[in-house]
């Protein structure tokens, strides 16, 4: 395969079996930096699948994942994070016996923090990281309305409020590429808006790029520049929004579908 | 008025080492040999029991087979320091640079650490991939097999027949030293960017390895630290016992240590200490009323193994009604405490 210039992230041809079931099938990504890519498809079409190849959880069957110029493919969770790739997930995931506060700073201390020795002998400089990595954490939850939680335990925060802090958290993280797992899951209108704002702040404040699985079709219709339909582990369809829109395959498999769906969710919360 | 942060730092620590120095001083001099030797023994139990913590608490990784270390630690700093003329009766095969070793207390003690913690390493490579039930049958294994070697590798070990003759070089006085330092390093782990790894790779793998957190080396860090104090622990216990034999270091020890890490509560250094006091003192009372006694007119006969009947009866109890343990997770909050007293005092003075 060729390779762009510029490129951020580069996937070719990679598909993921599982028994026999193709749930991703010779997908293909080229995104640029600062770009907000918006994935979109029904329950099933392989979405979070993609996420989980992308960030090693899942090892790919088939294809390759370039990351700044970088073969990823087989890398392990823990090194592709480090790398600069942060992610949320569906289904929450923060530390249950941490404060929000304690969630962030787990993610910040992958790159600040004192060595073993430094750590066992109480060293000045342990206690500087230390209230260093507390008071940057705080700066981070103070972005999204969250500082006066801070000491509060993680799992006690209200459900919108909990999707928040693992954005947060994610971020904390200082990542080149945020994947975001459906972050309205759960959310009333007024919640979704306020997301769909804090994405692009963050977007601009930290210069990041993004892509973004969502069901919330306004949402993703606003944020993104460009979006990929899948179905059934395929692309079916990609371009603006306009252009999805208007996407015949699309209307019929998905879009027709979930706009009803997200008419009859306006309905409920207005 | 107001202190520098750092001095604030050290009054906590310093408060507790004073304390601490105090009631062993007064032990040491005063108390009959049976409250010293009872003293002692907790010493050596909470070393044992908040290093488990260290793992089982931190990293979730359940082992049951730390009491495999604590034998490791055991045999190897008894061979090193026992005497040269009981080598030759005792230790007749023992390869002749070991033959002529009779190491001071000190460092036969880190020597036996570093081993147990060298072994840790080389099991834990592969067993630290494992999760939940099946770390816990693998760690069993592990005792088993280490059952099995101590019993067999009779050159170095006299095989299934009683170690004798090791020096009674522990006292009150090491032996506390040992354990506050090792509450200390487990109290400060913990509180570290290391501990928030251990603890967020238990709490949520998937996560802690999306934010970077390499889980399998935050598990063998925990995992072999945690080995080489318990391996310190073998060895005091080692030269306070001065005689033992491979099946001291059995399923009785294994379940002795877990229920006092799982009464005082997971993750929690200060629980550990609580439930090594706990069980420590109550098996000790029990073990006296084993003998059997007298109430007035009232004769009780005696009850043999009520000690340990306890100690089941009180694990179920608290697995039941307390899961999370005594102090469910959380630590005794001593600066709080000290402000506190602080505050009142300051209070008194002003009326």
């Amino acid at each position: 395969m060729d390779r762009e210039e510029g490129c951020l992230l580069e996937i070719d041809d990679l598909s993921k079996t599982f028994k026999g079931l193709h749930a991703v099938e010779n997908y293909h990504l080229r995104l640029s930096p600062g770009e907000i890519l918006g994935i979109i498809g029904p329950n099933g079409a392989g979405k979070s699948t993609v996420f989980n190849l992308l960030t090693g959880h899942l090892r790919p069957t088939r294809g390759s994942i370039r990351f700044r110029g970088q073969d990823i493919t087989r890398l392990p969770p823990d090194r592709i994070a480090a790398l600069g790739i942060g992610r949320t997930f569906q289904n929450i995931r923060l530390f249950a016996s941490m404060t929000v506060l304690e969630n962030v700073v787990s993610a910040r201390q992958l790159k600040e923090r004192s060595g073993i020795i430094a750590t066992l002998l109480s060293w000045p400089s342990f206690h500087r990281t230390e209230q260093r990595l507390a008071s940057e954490a705080t700066e981070n939850l103070g972005l999204f309305g969250l500082a006066d939680r801070a000491g509060k335990a993680a799992t006690s925060l209200p459900y919108g409020d909990q999707r928040r802090l693992e954005i947060v958290r994610a971020l904390a993280l200082g990542p080149t590429l945020l994947l975001l797992d459906e972050p309205t899951a759960g959310m009333n209108n007024q919640e979704s808006m306020f997301v769909l704002d804090l994405i692009r702040r963050i977007r601009d404040q930290y210069k990041l790029t993004i892509i973004l699985v969502e069901h919330n079709m306004p949402l993703v219709m606003q944020l993104c520049e460009r979006i990929q339909v899948l179905n059934y582990g395929q692309i079916i369809a990609e371009g603006t929004p306009e252009q999805v829109r208007a996407d015949p395959k699309v209307v019929e498999s998905y879009l027709g579908r979930a706009m009803e769906d997200s008419k009859d969710a306006e309905a409920r919360n207005g | 008025m107001a202190m520098s942060t750092r001095l604030q730092r050290l009054i906590p620590p310093a408060v507790m080492i004073a304390a601490l120095a105090a009631i062993l001083g007064a032990t040491d001099l005063v108390a009959g040999d049976y409250l010293q030797r009872i003293v002692i023994i907790i010493g050596i139990n909470v070393i044992l029991v908040a290093s488990l913590n260290l793992s089982n608490g931190f990293t979730g990784v359940f082992s049951l087979g730390h009491v495999g270390f604590m034998a490791i630690g055991a045999y190897a700093a008894s061979i090193l320091t026992l005497p040269v003329h009981l080598k030759a009766v005792n230790l007749p095969d023992l390869p002749g640079w070991l033959q002529g070793v009779a190491m001071p207390f000190l460092p036969a003690t880190l020597i036996a650490g570093l081993i147990a913690m060298l072994v840790a390493f080389a099991v834990g490579l592969s067993l630290m991939r494992l999760n939940g039930a099946y770390i816990s049958v693998a760690t069993l294994g592990f005792l088993v097999i280490v059952q099995v070697v101590l019993v067999n590798w009779d050159q170095f070990t006299r095989g299934a027949r009683t170690f004798a003759g090791v020096p009674a070089y522990a006292t009150i006085w090491n032996v506390w030293i040992w354990a506050a330092l090792t509450v200390y390093v487990v109290w400060r782990i913990g509180a570290s960017a290391f501990g928030r790894d251990m603890r967020a790779a238990r709490d949520n793998e998937i996560a802690a390895l999306s934010l970077g957190v390499s889980v399998i080396r935050s598990r063998l860090l925990a995992f072999c630290m945690s080995a080489f104090l318990t391996g310190v622990a073998g060895s005091l216990w080692a030269h306070f016992i001065t005689s033992f034999s491979p099946k001291s270091f059995f399923f009785t020890q294994a379940f002795s240590i877990i229920t006092m890490l799982v009464i005082g509560g997971l993750g929690s250094v200060s629980g550990s200490v609580i439930g090594v006091f706990l069980i420590t003192v109550l098996s000790e009372l029990l073990r006296n009323a084993e003998r059997g006694f007298d109430i007035g007119a009232l004769h009780l006969p005696p009850i043999y193994g009520a000690s340990q009947i306890l100690m089941a009866v009180l694990f179920v109890l608290v697995i039941v009604f307390k899961p999370a343990g005594l102090m469910g997770g959380r630590e005794i909050d001593i600066r709080g405490i000290l402000r506190r007293i602080g505050a009142s005092r300051r209070g008194k003075g002003a009326a």
